[in-house]
């Protein structure tokens, strides 16, 4: 938590924050952007193994928004090796592929995440979406 | 339970998203904005 702004906001006190922000539902969690752009959410509740990921997850997508590819890769390979059975551990493994191949503009990063995902996550939607990097 | 009620209340929360988001600019960190519906 120590990475982060931590704000919470009470449905019953602060309505106007739910709306301007549109939470449709608790828990519901975002990331902002220094400038208050959202980054990540997360809706509805997380163990927290779970959570922890989703907030890593936040994290390395900040650093992907912000071009900082290599730090991308960093956080998103993280959730992918340390947390792999977070339910978003799939999706961080795909990112964090592509973080890669954005930092280097080289192919090779695709096809050894598109390997890696059907070996860990053959039912992924994440390992399909990937599967066009294995020619 | 009684570890995670702990952990929790260490962490100050803001109530006040504007001043999240000043803090935000004023030290370079993203805001975490927890929507919530339980008591309080």
């Amino acid at each position: 938590m120590a990475r982060f702004i931590p704000v919470k906001a009470h449905i019953k006190e602060q309505p106007q924050t739910f709306e301007r922000f549109k939470a449709l539902w608790t828990p519901t969690q975002l990331v902002l952007d220094t400038d208050g752009t959202e980054r990540h959410r997360i809706e509805g509740f997380l163990p927290v193994e779970d959570f922890l990921a989703q907030l890593e997850q936040g994290l390395a997508r900040l650093a992907f928004e912000h071009k900082d590819y290599e730090q991308a890769e960093q956080a998103f390979r993280g959730v992918c090796e340390r947390r792999p059975r977070a339910g978003v551990a799939a999706e961080a493994c795909y990112w964090a592929g592509v973080s890669a191949y954005k930092a280097t503009n080289a192919p090779d990063p695709l096809r050894a995440t598109a390997k890696l995902l059907r070996e860990r996550y053959p039912e992924s939607e994440w390992t399909r979406k990937a599967s066009v990097w294995a020619k | 339970m009684e570890t995670k009620a702990r952990e929790t209340a260490m962490i100050e929360w803001l109530r006040d998203a504007d001043e999240g988001l000043a803090r935000a600019r004023a030290t370079g960190k993203p805001v975490l904005l927890d929507f919530s519906a339980a008591p309080m």
